[in-house]
């Protein structure tokens, strides 16, 4: 067998291995690495300062017939005896691949060396900076360039005060021209960032535990806690050199297009490569290497491709991006200094063809720009440069993913061919997107235009969307699942299909949610009308409309807490959650809530949760209608309805808008003449404002409105949609909502209005309906054949004078806070 | 085998949980075909003995039961988790006799039958 020897296990090496072993298993392969872990995503490194871990970012995978021999650096290279030594012993070569990337350059300055310097390189680097930041205030990075601003963003993420320091006359000069650099400036101070451009360090020395840099400005130093370089980096050609290998002049092992160095045994790929005299320091050309010579050892003739320096950035919510030629015979800027934009197009000189540009704080356009490149101007300029989303056609040759060569030709061909669905399945079969991402959304895109339409079938026993299923049941009157699924479906249901059929009967208000065979097909927290938590014990919200309550219910919300030991919380919707509580205590619990005139609170269903209020004319001197009075009739009316997901709703007293409505799936705002309508808001995973439905109405058509808004979301959301989604998915939005509930232009108000009163006229609170029927009470047992032994596995521990499931509150990696402390005398 | 409850007491779709003299905790479930199953009630990823409060159905006809806390379905025949196959519930042996559920180990149930 022929024998391989790598040096060096980073991203391009290990592309390498994965390229090799898939078209070759049959080299016996050795791996010199000198990190201590295997190859990992250098790349995404400064995640790990948003709390990934070094374990998220390998890249490691099992490799046949690869040994990878972590921490044994490559110490000597003879090319007579074709030996690699390493710290740890000899290996024999047949072929010898260099992949051992770049070091981080520190300028020789005097005090580099003391403690509290650091490089921004390795995980051990980060790991170092993180140990020294604690507890500390003030962090000055040199250099602000890409890496530079990737640094401050991490002390800044470490919570110091940061300083950039950067020797160009602005800000990231290789990829900006001096106009982007100056917006990306602005943007970054208004951060809080501190830059200083044209300005050097020329001596670090330590003074009383802390850093002091002088300048090459007169009068400018920076006292400070911590600096980190981030001045470039220099190809690690040090062994290639030692053993005679040529070496450009600027440094870098030299290489061919077939990254063959001077000896024809040995190649160099990734950042140690000068191929045909240029080091790439981005991952993408090294990528491309890597399957050059993975290519060629497998007796193949490729070459190096050309490389794409595009690169896209957002640090700190600053988009940047620049792609193709930095400069040409025709360019065309748009600066923007108000909303802090900056574009620049460079076309051919006859304005055909788009050779590269730049992007400063608004960069939607980047990816149709980039793979639009050598082609066609893709749109027209004033859309292209103005910012937003901008829509166009590409090229099949057009390259849409550059870190691993993807062009929307492949793409489609996986859509067509592969029959790829979605981002997951295109990321298996093409590898786009795998690598910075920065070509997802465009995938979303291209999916759309492949004509992928997004199944919307409930689950495999359904072929139905949910509102199909919801007007099948509203027809037929249907009442139970098991006729349902007989009738329109097969199998015997998932927890797909049965909790959305449960929720649409009782949309359809068919009585308590537990009566039947109904019970069997609520989630566990419907089941037992309280959500379970991570432990198996549950929380208790009961129903606090609009915020309000008196101290007696107050004080009985105590009692019950206090009897039954649970945790107490204010929630963001204005109530108080109980946690813990043993489920053979929800009878118990409930009983006294009940008795003391509370009703569930529905936290647990996919239903009406709270209707938040501000405090309103009552008390507030801005107030201009009674927006507590609204918010509970309101939640009083809607109160216990069933719905595709959880609605949540707040009225505002006046514009100030203290309730937060616009947050919510409907909200109220007071105006002096009536109410404001908003509907389709959010907080979650992708907050959304609500759009205004209408505006200055009086209280009964505000009520009106909202019933056929709810009814008609109701009647055609899909399972687990939003009002958001929603809204946003109805073709012509919110105007076409507003004919169809305010216009009635589909002829249906007056059924929305029918189901609607319905609800409100068989309204019951679910909890009485369970303490007072012993059947229900029976299912509240934690064992079926020892009803009165609580779960023995259930522990808590105590954490701020409460209880916690034991175990979770150290589970949490926060970093502690300081705290305000009140002086004492 | 030991019983645990009487037969109407369990609801169709649904299951509850009973507690083995040695501590053991079973949850056992009865379908709409009046089928019984029995498997481990602790939550092999949360830890928590909630598997008997999961909703039951079928994945391509296997039926399963659905933990309550992160979904994952399990198969009731074999316990094997379907989305990690890893990843196992123990299954114990149930029947009804005279009205009366009764569930045990499945070796020893094997054994004394
Ligand atoms: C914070 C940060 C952010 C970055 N962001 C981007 C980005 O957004 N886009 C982009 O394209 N690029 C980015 N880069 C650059 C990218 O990480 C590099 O281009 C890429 O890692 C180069 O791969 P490589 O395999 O050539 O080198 P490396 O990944 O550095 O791997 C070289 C490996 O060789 C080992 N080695 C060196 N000498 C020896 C020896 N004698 N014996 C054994 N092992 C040895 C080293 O320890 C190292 O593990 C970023 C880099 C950093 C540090
Ligand atoms: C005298 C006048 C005011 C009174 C009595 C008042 C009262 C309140 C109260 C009680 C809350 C808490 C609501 C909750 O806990 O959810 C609140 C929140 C809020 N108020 Fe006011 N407010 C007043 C003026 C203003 C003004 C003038 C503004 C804006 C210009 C404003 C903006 C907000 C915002 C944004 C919140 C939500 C903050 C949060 O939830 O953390 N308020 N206000
Ligand atoms: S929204 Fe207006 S009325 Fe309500 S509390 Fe805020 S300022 Fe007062």
């Amino acid at each position: 067998m022929s024998k391989l020897v790598v040096i060096g296990d980073g991203m391009v090496g290990r592309r390498f291995l994965e390229a090799v072993t898939q078209r070759d298993p049959s080299w016996d392969v050795t791996v010199l690495a000198e990190e201590p872990r295997p190859a990992y995503d250098r790349v995404r490194l400064s995640a790990f300062f948003d709390g990934v871990s070094a374990e998220e970012l390998s890249l490691a995978s099992d490799l046949p017939g690869v040994d990878v021999r972590l921490g044994e650096p490559a110490v000597a290279v003879d090319r007579e005896a074709r030996t690699v030594r390493s710290s740890a012993g000899d290996y024999a070569y047949d072929k010898l691949v260099f992949a051992t990337g770049s070091y981080a350059f520190v300028p020789p300055m005097e005090g580099a060396d003391l403690e509290g310097v650091f490089v921004y390189r390795t995980v051990e680097d980060l790991e170092s900076i993180k140990a020294h930041a604690s507890g500390r205030r003030h962090g000055v990075v040199i250099g602000g360039g890409l890496l530079g601003l990737e640094a401050a963003n991490a002390l800044k993420l470490l919570g110091l005060e940061t300083q950039i320091v950067e020797f160009a006359p602005w800000l990231m000069a290789r990829q900006l021209d001096e106009a982007g650099g100056g917006i990306l400036k602005q943007h970054i101070e208004k951060l809080g960032i501190g830059v200083d451009c044209s300005t050097g360090g020329t001596r670090i020395s330590a003074v009383d535990g802390r850093l002091l840099m002088d300048t090459n400005r007169e009068g400018v130093s920076y006292e400070t806690d911590l600096i980190v370089f981030a001045a470039g980096v220099r190809p690690r050609d040090q062994l290639a050199r030692e053993c005679g290998i040529a070496v450009g002049e600027r440094g870098g092992i030299t290489t061919d297009l077939a990254c063959q160095t001077s000896d024809p045994d040995v190649y160099a790929i990734g950042e140690v490569a000068a191929m045909e005299g240029v080091c790439y320091g981005l991952v993408a050309p090294g990528y491309a290497m890597a399957e050059v010579v993975a290519d060629r050892l497998a007796g193949g003739e490729a070459t190096f491709p050309g490389a794409d320096m595009s690169t896209k950035l957002k640090l700190l919510g600053v988009d940047v991006a620049q792609f193709g030629a930095f400069d040409g015979p025709l360019a065309t800027t748009y600066l923007d200094p108000v909303h802090g934009s900056y574009a620049k197009l460079v076309l051919s000189d006859d304005a055909t063809t788009l050779l590269g540009g730049m992007l400063v704080g608004d960069a939607e356009a980047y990816p149709l720009l980039r793979a639009s490149v050598g082609g066609k101007v893709p749109a027209k300029l004033a859309d292209l440069l103005g910012g937003g989303e901008v829509e166009g056609t590409l090229p099949d040759a057009a390259q849409v993913c550059s870190c691993n060569a993807v062009t929307k030709g492949d793409i489609m061909g996986a859509i067509h061919d592969e029959g790829c669905v979605d981002v997951p399945s295109l990321k298996a079969c093409t590898k786009a997107g795998t690598s910075c991402g920065s070509c997802v959304p465009m995938l979303k895109q291209l999916l759309a235009e492949g004509g992928v339409e997004v199944s919307k079938s409930v689950c495999e026993h359904f072929t139905q969307s949910r509102a199909e299923l919801f007007d099948i049941v509203k027809v037929t009157g249907i009442t139970t699942f098991s006729e349902l699924i007989a009738r329109h479906g097969t199998g015997s249901g998932c927890d797909l299909c049965k909790p959305a059929v449960a929720s649409i009967l009782a949309s359809l208000s068919n009585g308590h949610i537990l009566e039947g065979e109904q019970a069997a097909l609520q989630d566990t927290n419907d089941h037992f009308l309280a959500n379970m938590q991570r432990n198996g014990t549950y929380s208790v919200v009961p129903r606090i409309p609009g915020g309000e309550i008196t101290p007696d219910k107050l004080i009985v919300i105590g009692q019950v807490a206090k009897e039954f030991d649970l945790y107490t919380k204010i929630t963001g919707g204005q109530r108080i959650d109980m946690f813990g509580a043993r489920v053979e205590d929800l009878p118990k619990i409930w009983r006294k809530l009940v008795d003391a005139g509370f009703e569930s609170g529905h936290a647990y269903g996919k239903a009406l949760r709270t209707v938040k209020s501000c405090v309103g004319t009552d008390w507030c001197r801005y107030g201009v209608q009674d927006s507590v009075k609204m918010a509970i009739d309101l939640e009083l009316r809607y109160r216990g309805l069933r719905s595709p997901h959880k609605l949540k709703s707040a009225v505002s007293g006046c514009a100030r808008e203290c309730a937060e409505a616009r947050g919510k799936d409907f909200g109220v705002i007071a105006t002096e003449h009536g109410w404001n309508l908003y509907v389709g808001g959010n907080g979650g995973f992708t907050p959304r404002h609500a759009d205004l439905l209408m505006s200055d109405v009086d209280s009964e058509t505000l009520v009106r409105t909202i019933d056929r808004f709810l009814m008609f979301y109701i009647s055609t959301a899909d399972r687990l949609q939003r009002t958001s989604k929603w809204v946003e998915a109805l073709e012509g939005g919110i105007d076409y909502l507003r004919e169809v509930i305010v216009d009635d232009k589909l002829g249906i108000c007056g059924e929305l209005d029918a189901l609607m009163a319905k609800h409100v006229e068989n309204y019951a609170d679910e909890w009485k309906g369970v303490i007072d029927d012993p059947e229900k009470l029976q299912r509240f047992v934690s064992f079926v054949n020892a009803p009165e032994a609580p779960d023995p596995s259930i522990e808590f521990e105590t954490v701020r004078g409460q209880k916690f499931p034991a175990g979770t509150t150290a589970r949490s990696h926060t970093q502690p806070v300081l705290l305000g402390t009140p002086e004492r005398k | 085998m030991q019983t645990i409850c009487e037969f109407d007491r369990l609801i169709p779709g649904r299951g509850v949980a009973a507690l083995l003299g040695d501590g053991t905790q079973v949850a056992v479930f009865r379908l709409f075909d009046d089928s019984l199953f029995a498997v481990a009630n602790r939550d092999p990823f949360m830890h928590a003995n909630v598997i008997s409060r999961g909703l039951v159905g079928d994945r391509g006809g296997e039926p399963v039961v659905v933990s309550p806390l992160l979904k994952q379905a399990f198969s009731l025949k074999t316990g094997v988790c379907l989305d990690d196959e890893s990843v196992a519930l123990e299954v114990f042996a149930v029947e009804v006799l005279g009205g009366e559920v009764r569930v045990g180990v499945r070796a020893e149930a094997e054994a004394s039958a």
